[in-house]
């Protein structure tokens, strides 16, 4: 304190001082401001274009707006898979005030459950708050309009239509249509495999079965793109920039709708399949596969206990028995079998034998029964088609022999890919010695050549091999190509079948197609044939075939008797046909699963089916091709 | 200034200051159009505060230094207990205790410690003869370093460094030694190891490494500081235009209207208009360094020069915080940005400092 006392002030030497201090400070705020600028200069000057991108980054948002999927029509150009609004009541968040308030009001009006009140909240939970949250799913035409009247009570809250897959005709189509679902893991690892992510964003729904799937690269479509400006939230302020996305193909399909869903009513509740083929073209007239379901269900996405319960179901709703139902042919082939006896001239067009019923395998004592208890007597081919005799291919096809009858079978396509299109198909089972060999691990016997004479042992065809089978047959050995799609209606109706490389069936003599045919059109006409009360008095001609195929194995010398057997046990009815015979237009294929006879279970429905095309619409058909 | 000629000039009869009135109407103008630009709704309320400050301003040039000098002791000792107040009783807002509710309002009593803090500071040095001694430069510490803990404590952090900054200034400026000075820098510099490695949590650590390098973590602590540097940096040479910043348009820089107002400024104006920013701001510093020069005593030297440092903390922390360089702390950009106290605290300096350029006793010297 002493020292204090010393100091005298001096103001002047007090100034300097603080001028000193005060230039200090001024050249210390100089170089810090320089700093700045140093900086901010580098900001904006060294590094402006990689902030301006992130800048752009930011408010610019690309979002994918995806294709319209292509439509399905008939070949009258009646829809059968269509794209339907479907509506949905989304929230705003941030737009409302009252929210609950409101919520409970239109919990009054619409009949919200507590239990889409409450995933709501919890939806909106994790949303931001300018994202439409979903309040409701598939509102109703009367619950739209119920809102659209009130909406200006409800501020923030919206309508929104989307575009949902919908199949009008329900489960008359599902095994030709197939349906579309939920993209899943799969079908993501399938679309990234191709390298067609940038197709499908903005998608969530992928053809997974039938037509839908096969021709989903048409159906599709590109998705387009929308350049938007957004704020932080993610609202959309405007657009920049619209590359409208380009809608997937319309198709239409060979399915004839009136013959489709009248072969669906034939049916009724058997279990089974028909198909019905133009034998000129190959185009599947219709193909119905019965049991059938909904297809609308997967697109809405099914129920884990709805899809169980079709999953187990005895009846199988789930297989497309037209393409992956194996069924021993039984006595359908026997026109083929006779071509073949002939063409090995194993037989000739007069060759008879005598049948008592039942066939004996040379140098054994193994019996094989013929249908007919009693035997038909005296048998030619002509006869032994008619009649459907079995001794008659029981000797011809061990003479043949399993060597000669599965490359001959092959060339009709049994035991191949008929080429149809859609995905679902099995080869079946055309049986070789090597077949055998390899799947068994046991030598051919005779009597398994004795079998497959007539369609049984371990020969099982698809439906659609059996209608191939049979329109190539029909055409005298021309390969046919079954085909559910006729054109692409966008193309203005283009459509390039694929390329035919198959070489015709030929045999020795043209002739012997002739002697089958006219066998099968005894079957239907003349007296003696299997089928011919169920085609009386048609108004064109019909040849055809009956089969009736065991299910299981009767063990000789017992009788068949349907009533005694279990419903499941009892024999496949099968009906093979094509009219007219002249020139033949139309085949079909008639399965019914242990339904019994064939000629007195298949024909009457091929009948009904016939009848229908060539009385009802081709008629309508020439009509209309004479007001065009 | 001392002139005959400048006696009877109006403005020297008003004790108001031309040179720094027109540097902080420029400052206002920018303000108000900045804030016109986030949004318009900023700029009446915005208004009413500039006015309710320039009033404080003009008051307070209307008040004799010596006044000043009267009152400073009581003042601050009540502004202390204000402090010890808050602490006890505050209102808590947004995670900190700030607010003193007197029932008819709130107020922040770390605001009024900002004013007085250099006041108290420069009143205790005057006492004796500058340059300013070892103890009594160690007594003028306690009374600066206080005030700052109690704020620091509240917690807020860019209100305490200004307060803190204010009261070491005038320490600086009455001429402690050079010596002294470079062993608290030395001091402070070998206090951070041990902080860092003794006395921080794991969490602490890294929420200092954030703020330090916030593109570490873009979507939590580091977004604003990445989104600030996104709005200056695209801003380019010339900027994006009036209204026309997509950074603050589109809502993704924070705090557009308040701490992070220079984002959309350097956004919409660009390098160019940053440069004019900082030249006004550097023309009212150095007219507040020349009225500190020319300052009567060392009382009102030493209050006018540690008030016109302050306000450049304002400037250099903000922008410094804002474009990356300094780590975020909320200090509000110097009479740009928006907001009721950290205005008035700031005109109410300004009328300090014309106060004691226009009350001039010509008995001294």
């Amino acid at each position: 304190m002493a020292k204090k006392r010393i100091n005298i002030r001096n103001h002047s030497a007090e100034s300097a001082l603080f001028m000193r201090r005060t230039l200090v400070v001024f050249l210390a705020i100089i170089v810090a401001m320089a700093t700045l600028i140093t900086n901010l200069y580098y900001l904006q000057i060294n590094s402006f274009e990689s902030f301006q991108t992130r800048s752009n980054d930011n408010r610019i948002n690309v979002q994918t707006v995806p294709p319209n999927r292509g439509l399905i029509y008939d070949r009258n150009g009646i829809i059968l898979a269509e794209n339907r609004p479907v509506y949905s009541l989304q929230v705003v968040v941030k737009k409302t005030k009252n929210l609950k308030e409101k919520i409970a009001k239109l919990g009054e009006m619409l009949d919200l459950t507590d239990k889409e009140v409450e995933s709501f909240y919890s939806r909106n939970r994790y949303s931001r708050s300018f994202k439409p949250v979903l309040l409701r799913d598939q509102l109703s035409e009367k619950e739209v309009a119920l809102f659209t009247v009130n909406q200006h009570l409800f501020k923030g809250f919206s309508i929104k239509a989307n575009l949902k897959r919908y199949y009008p005709f329900g489960k008359a189509f599902t095994h030709v249509l197939g349906y579309i679902a939920k993209i899943n893991s799969n079908d993501l690892k399938r679309i990234e495999e191709r390298g067609e992510t940038a197709r499908y964003r903005g998608t969530n729904y992928i053809g997974k079965l039938g037509i839908e799937k096969y021709y989903e690269e048409l159906l599709h479509g590109k998705p387009g793109q929308r350049q938007v400006e957004v704020d932080s939230w993610g609202k959309v302020i405007r657009v920049l920039n619209f590359i409208p996305p380009i809608p997937g193909k319309d198709i239409k399909l060979n399915i004839d709708i009136q013959l489709q869903l009248k072969a669906q009513n034939l049916l009724g509740d058997t279990r089974g399949s028909i198909i019905v083929m133009d034998t000129r073209t190959g185009g599947i007239l219709s193909l119905v596969s019965n049991p059938s379901y909904d297809p609308n269900l997967f697109v809405q996405g099914i129920s884990s206990k709805k899809y169980n319960e079709l999953l187990n179901s005895k009846d199988r709703p789930l297989i497309n028995r037209a393409t992956q139902g194996r069924y021993p042919p039984a006595s359908t082939i026997k026109p083929q079998m006779a071509l073949l006896a002939l063409d090995t001239n194993v037989i000739t067009e007069h060759t008879k034998i005598k049948d008592p019923g039942w066939w004996i395998v040379p140098g054994s004592k193994r019996r094989f029964r013929d249908w007919k208890r009693w035997g038909h007597g005296e048998v030619d081919v002509n006869h032994a088609i008619e009649q459907s005799c079995d001794t008659f291919f029981y000797d011809a096809s061990y003479k043949i022999g399993i060597d000669r009858i599965n490359p001959f079978m092959e060339s009709f396509g049994f035991g191949q890919y008929s080429g149809l299109d859609i995905g679902e198909e099995t080869k079946a089972i055309m049986p070789s010695r090597e077949w055998k060999r390899g799947r068994y691990n046991a030598p051919w016997y005779d009597g398994d050549t004795i079998s497959v004479g007539i369609g049984q042992g371990y020969w099982t065809v698809t439906p659609i091999q059996l209608t191939q089978a049979t329109a190539i047959l029909a055409r005298k050995g021309k390969i046919i190509t079954p085909q559910i799609l006729h054109s692409i209606v966008s193309d203005g109706g283009a459509f390039t079948p694929p390329l035919q490389t198959s070489q015709p069936i030929v045999l020795k003599d043209e002739h012997y197609w002739e002697i089958a045919l006219k066998a099968m059109y005894g079957v239907t006409n003349n007296a003696r044939g299997t089928g011919h009360r169920a085609f009386a008095n048609t108004t064109y001609s019909v040849a055809g075939k009956s089969g009736t195929a065991q299910v299981i194995n009767i063990a000789e010398d017992e009788e068949y008797d349907a009533d005694n057997i279990s419903e499941r046990h009892r024999d496949n009815a099968m009906f093979v046909a094509f009219a007219p015979y002249e020139s033949p237009e139309i085949v079909t294929t008639v399965i019914l699963e242990n339904a019994g006879g064939g000629s007195s279970n298949g024909a009457p429905i091929v009948r009904a089916l016939f009848d229908e095309y060539f009385d009802q619409i081709k008629p309508k058909e020439q009509m209309d091709d004479l007001d065009g | 200034m001392v002139s005959t000629k400048a006696q009877k000039s109006i403005f020297y009869r008003l004790h108001i200051d031309p040179w720094l009135m027109f540097g902080l109407f420029c400052l206002m103008g920018l303000s108000l159009m900045t804030l016109y630009s986030v949004s318009p709704d900023w700029v009446v309320p915005q208004l009413i505060r500039l006015a309710i400050a320039i009033t404080v301003m003009i008051v307070m040039a209307q008040i004799p230094p010596e006044v000043y000098q009267r009152w400073t002791p009581a003042v601050f000792i009540i502004v202390v207990l204000l402090l010890v107040a808050v602490l006890a009783f505050g209102h808590t807002g947004k995670g900190a205790q700030r607010w003193l509710d007197l029932g008819f309002t709130k107020f922040q009593p770390s605001e009024i410690m900002k004013l007085i803090m250099p006041f108290a500071v420069a009143y205790y040095i005057s006492q004796h003869t500058l340059p300013v001694r070892f103890k009594n430069a160690f007594i003028a510490l306690i009374i600066v370093i206080v005030p700052t803990l109690l704020i620091a404590k509240q917690p807020d952090l860019g209100t305490s460094i200004l307060v803190a900054s204010s009261g070491i200034f005038v320490l600086f400026l009455s001429g402690i030694s050079w010596l002294y000075i470079g062993v608290a820098i030395g001091a402070v510099l070998a206090f951070v190891p041990i902080l860092w490695f003794y006395l921080m949590h794991d969490y602490q650590r890294t929420r200092v490494m954030t703020l330090f390098n916030p593109e570490a973590d873009p979507l939590g602590a580091g977004y604003h500081i990445i989104q600030s540097k996104i709005a200056i940096g695209s801003g380019g040479v010339w900027g994006k235009g009036w209204q026309q910043g997509t950074q603050s348009q589109l809502e993704f820089l924070p705090e557009r209207h308040t701490d992070f107002i220079f984002s959309v400024y350097s956004e919409e104006f660009g390098f160019v208009g940053i440069l004019l920013l900082l030249t006004i701001y550097l023309f009212i510093i150095g007219r507040g360094l020349w009225i500190a020069n020319q300052a009567q005593d060392a009382f009102t030297k030493l209050v006018a020069g540690s008030i016109i440092l302050t306000f450049f903390v304002y400037i250099f922390v903000n922008i410094g915080m804002v474009s990356g360089l300094l780590p975020v702390v909320g200090v509000p950009l110097a009479l740009i940005s928006y907001g009721g106290t950290s205005i008035v605290t700031l005109l109410a300096g300004f009328g300090v400092l014309m106060s004691f350029n226009t009350h001039k006793r010509f008995n001294a010297k």
